[in-house]
């Protein structure tokens, strides 16, 4: 899954996509912490915890993210990647 | 090929289809949808691991909060019929060549790595436990990440609020 969402994050043009690929990134990456807790140390929950706070930083990430999408949408009135090039050089 | 296998392969299969279906197509607000189903079957995966608690966590947070803010966000800044161009060839074979190099790379290593099973048998996780160790101090305690966190949220709360705020038209604010 996690391989989708870098496949994701490159191919697509749009912002908020680009948004999904990565929450896709990190659902994977998550996953892979809670089965390595349970499998390889299940009496410790180190995982888990850290599982936990990906899932509040990915939550705050993505309203951030959101955030600058609205501002960016008032200034160019679009959201692609494309068109979106004011600092290009 | 027991039950529990089964209901693995079910739900990854879930996973991985509707993952490859979010970034393939073109219509911004079926990606969306198909992203709901991913952390829907993300969910079930924790459950089948035993996880209770953080499956209830990533329907409340992801599929109940995330989710919300990207179709807020989509509804707010786009033409939902508008079909977005395909995608140029290069792009295309950039994305999913990187992807499956690196994933082919990851893969074989794991599965050239020999994991030792550990065999200690407990498995603590009930909210008791896990509160406890979310708030103790001493050795597997949690407590300096959870403070941090809360001033982490502080902050994206105050700066997406001042981020996302109109701004005042000149002349107002030379008065």
């Amino acid at each position: 899954m996690f391989f989708i969402g870098v496949a994701g994050f490159i191919i697509r043009r749009n912002l908020i996509t680009i948004l999904m690929s990565i929450e896709l990134m990190l659902n994977a990456v998550n996953i892979n912490f809670l089965a390595i807790n349970r499998y390889l140390y299940p009496d410790q929950l180190h995982g888990h915890f850290f599982a936990i706070f990906v899932v509040a930083i990915a939550a705050a990430e993505a309203s951030l993210v959101i955030a600058l999408v609205i501002h960016i949408y008032r200034k160019f009135r679009t959201i692609d990647v494309d068109q979106v090039a004011d600092m290009r050089f | 090929m027991n039950l529990h296998e089964i209901v693995f392969i079910i739900c990854s299969a879930v996973i991985l289809v509707f993952a490859l279906m979010t970034i393939l197509s073109r219509r911004i607000l079926r990606s969306a949808t198909y992203l709901l189903f991913v952390l829907l079957a993300t969910a079930g995966a924790y459950a089948w691991l035993e996880y209770q608690f953080m499956a209830a966590i990533q329907i409340a947070l992801y599929a109940g909060g995330i989710m919300v803010i990207i179709i807020f966000s989509i509804l707010l800044t786009h033409h939902i019929h508008h079909k977005s161009k395909s995608f140029p060839l290069s792009k295309i074979l950039t994305g999913f060549g990187l992807a499956l190099l690196t994933a082919g790379t990851s893969i074989y290593v794991i599965l050239e790595h020999d994991f030792k099973y550990k065999e200690a048998e407990k498995m603590e996780v009930d909210i008791e436990t896990i509160g406890n160790h979310l708030i103790s101090t001493g050795r597997d305690g949690y407590s300096l990440p959870f403070e941090v966190i809360s001033l982490l949220l502080l902050a994206v709360l105050i700066g997406a609020i001042i981020i996302a705020k109109k701004d005042k038209p000149l002349n107002e604010q030379e008065n």
